[in-house]
């Protein structure tokens, strides 16, 4: 018996495609927990330890950009304002997991094990800051925007065949959703059901263009939809929202589930890079305003205070404490030694070229001058 | 020892690899089941199974990115881009990726990948199909391009290339795969990288050449042989890097250099071998160094292959012009 099939109204499916990408947010701005089935258990000391990290981070940031402008540091991407979403999602990371960072992405790189000297090397300029020891699970900052996509989807089937019990994570910024190596890195990873964590901080702007340029999707996260994987939303200046969810999505995607798809929304307090970029250009005030009072860091200096768990005494502490360890870490660099062409054309195969050789021969005899 | 084509000497070298090291991954589009769209991975999935060869998603930038994440993670990957005009989309992983890995970490991580791919004209391809793009490779430090131009040295060379670990584009042109069959080994053997190989011995003048190109050089220098002109045929076998002494051993030797490439003019890299020949070897010359390949329009529509495409009358006239200067 034949099934009378319900009529297709066209004009009905003519609509944006819209569904439910509400942000996930766990604790607002005034440091309540708003959403307190989604809490994470978390101890006392690893809710200090967030704060922890994010003094240190914004301590970083400043001063990442006093070092730059006294010349004493190189490329410098300021990271201000993106403390929980850079620091909450890493912290749901093991250190047996593989990151693969953007530019803007240091901080998540220290924390998973890169010594600051090295971050530092890294900003100057100098190879010593790209030296990994083979237990950093991590490549340098991806400096081509979306190439660390597609890698992580390698990565992720990497480990998938290996059958470690690890993830991939990736960062990338809300332009970056724009690129094709953006959409086919989480599309191979879906394919493969592989285990990987992609993240898209938006932060509302690519340089001086704003996030509504780049696409007309309402929001970034239903992207996943393109790729047949989760997309979830999430608070990006609340780390409780984004441990919360990046441990989820960490645990879903070891179930075999394959990989995930994270936005958190987000601001830089800062210009793009220290090279030059000038946001007063391209951003009104009051937008920096309106952001700076959801700043990820008084949000939980609130909560913590108010469990009797933060004190100014204790931020003084964590201050002076990433200062020295700054200054130290600078100090540290200014003793790599300097870099040699020699050992460049050395590192360029694993046996030298004829002229390869040649040019070695010719530039040690340079350096040894 | 067995008769066979270059397209099964290089499925030999595949299966042979697979085989020998269960960190090689073979991947691309249509290279499982289906065996690739020229047969070169022809059986192997069904050997070594879903987990060693398999199929992607249709996007060469995603698979230069799988193999480099792979690479990563300990795998000696093996991917296929189904036509070498598709390595623009690819462009960013091969070159601006996997290439600089090595240096860019000073040795702690490498990228022993290699990319294989057919190329080359004469089989009326639709557009971007036969495209010679070797010379935008060649110009990148960092990987190694290496082009056979018979089944013998296709097995050898591919071996060789899945072995290092360093990055190696494998391109195959397409006119060789099945167009003859020479003597390949059964077993595993190598031929080395980076070393050129003379194909033809002669006193009187060099051709230094490479893939198609190589066949239509033997052609040229039986005829002129005849003539009473001893041509040497040189085969680079790697076009990057180029093995300098058996170049300027040769043209040493000969006094006199043609060197012929079925690239336009302005790419390849004829240009390249030219320049270290001039730098070299200069007073060992007796003519200036001859230069066949083809004009420098983009790659001709099908039918018009055969009037576009370098072939052994250009190399005779070309050498007689350099031998009579």
């Amino acid at each position: 018996m034949a099934t009378k099939k319900t009529k297709i109204d066209i004009d009905a499916l003519l609509n944006p495609s819209n569904t439910d990408f509400r942000m996930v947010q766990i604790m607002d701005e005034e440091g309540k927990i708003v959403n307190p089935d989604l809490m994470p258990e978390l101890s006392d000391e690893e809710l200090v330890q967030f704060m922890t990290d994010m003094v240190w981070s914004r301590i970083l940031h400043e001063r990442s950009t006093a070092l730059n402008r006294q010349g004493r540091l190189g490329f410098y991407a300021p990271t201000a304002g993106q403390e929980a979403s850079q620091l909450g999602s890493i912290a749901a990371i093991e250190k047996e997991d593989v990151l693969l960072p953007g530019y803007r992405d240091v901080p998540q790189l220290i924390k998973h094990g890169l010594p600051l000297t090295k971050a530092f090397l890294w900003s100057r300029g100098h190879a010593g800051g790209n030296e990994y020891p083979e237990d950093l699970k991590a490549l340098p900052p991806q400096i081509i925007i979306g190439a660390q996509y597609v890698q992580t989807a390698g990565v992720a089937l990497g480990l998938k065949k290996r059958g470690n019990k690890n993830v991939a994570i990736t960062y990338t910024g809300d332009g970056g959703t724009s690129q094709g190596d953006f959409y086919e890195g989480i599309n191979f990873a879906g394919s493969y059901q592989a285990p990987a964590i992609f993240v898209i901080q938006n932060n509302g702007w690519a340089i001086s263009t704003p996030r509504h340029v780049q696409t007309a999707a309402p929001t970034l996260a239903q992207k996943a939809v393109a790729a047949g994987i989760p997309g979830i939303q999430v608070d990006g200046m609340d780390i409780l929202a984004v441990y919360a969810v990046t441990k989820k999505a960490r645990e879903y995607a070891l179930a075999g589930n394959g990989p995930v798809l994270i936005e958190t929304i987000c601001y830089r307090f800062g210009p793009h890079t220290l090279s030059g970029d000038d946001p007063t250009r391209y951003r009104d005030d009051a937008e920096l305003e309106g952001w700076q009072a959801k700043d990820p860091l008084i949000r939980m200096r609130k909560h913590l205070t108010e469990k009797g768990l933060w004190t100014e005494e204790k931020e003084n502490e964590v201050i002076e404490a990433a200062k020295e360890e700054i200054k130290e870490a600078v100090q540290e660099a200014d003793k790599a030694p300097k870099q040699k062409v020699s050992s460049f054309l050395k590192n360029m195969f694993e046996e030298p070229s004829f002229t390869t050789a040649e040019q070695i021969e010719i530039f040690e005899a340079k350096e040894n001058k | 020892m067995a008769q066979k084509t270059m397209i099964q000497a290089i499925t030999d070298a595949l299966a042979q690899e697979l085989e020998n090291d269960p960190n090689v991954l073979i991947f691309g589009e249509d290279v499982g089941k289906n065996g690739g769209v020229f047969r070169a991975t022809q059986g192997l999935q069904e050997q070594f199974g879903e987990d060693r060869v398999f199929d992607t998603p249709l996007a060469e930038s995603g698979i230069g990115g799988l193999a480099f994440g792979l690479a990563l993670e300990g795998f000696r990957p093996v991917p296929e881009i189904q036509f070498f005009g598709f390595v623009f989309e690819v462009m960013d992983s091969i070159v601006a990726q996997m290439a600089r890995t090595r240096y860019r970490m000073s040795g702690t991580r490498t990228m022993p990948i290699v990319i294989r791919s057919p190329f080359g004209g004469g089989v009326h391809t639709p557009e971007l199909h036969s495209d010679n793009l070797e010379g935008l490779i060649a110009q990148s430090p960092g990987i190694k391009v290496v082009i056979p131009s018979n089944p013998y040295d296709a097995k050898g060379l591919l071996i060789s290339a899945i072995r290092d670990n360093d990055p190696v584009v494998y391109l195959e042109h397409m006119k060789l795969y099945r167009s003859f069959r020479d003597e390949v080994p059964d077993e595993a053997y190598t031929v080395p990288l980076g070393k050129a190989a003379i194909t033809r011995e002669g006193t009187d003048i060099s051709v230094i050449t490479y893939g198609a190109m190589v066949r239509e050089a033997v052609k040229a220098a039986e005829k002129l042989e005849k003539e009473g002109i001893s041509v040497e045929v040189v085969d680079l076998r790697t076009v990057s890097p180029l093995d300098i002494e058996t170049i300027i051993a040769s043209v040493e030797k000969t006094g006199r250099v043609v060197v012929v490439q079925e690239a336009q003019r302005q790419a390849g890299v004829g240009a390249m071998v030219m320049s270290e020949i001039s730098e070299r070897a200069i007073l060992s010359l007796e003519a200036p160094i001859g230069r066949v390949a083809a004009p420098d329009t983009v790659f001709p529509f099908g039918q018009a292959e055969n009037s576009w495409l370098p072939n052994a009358t250009d190399i005779e006239e070309k050498v007689k012009e350099i031998y009579n200067f």
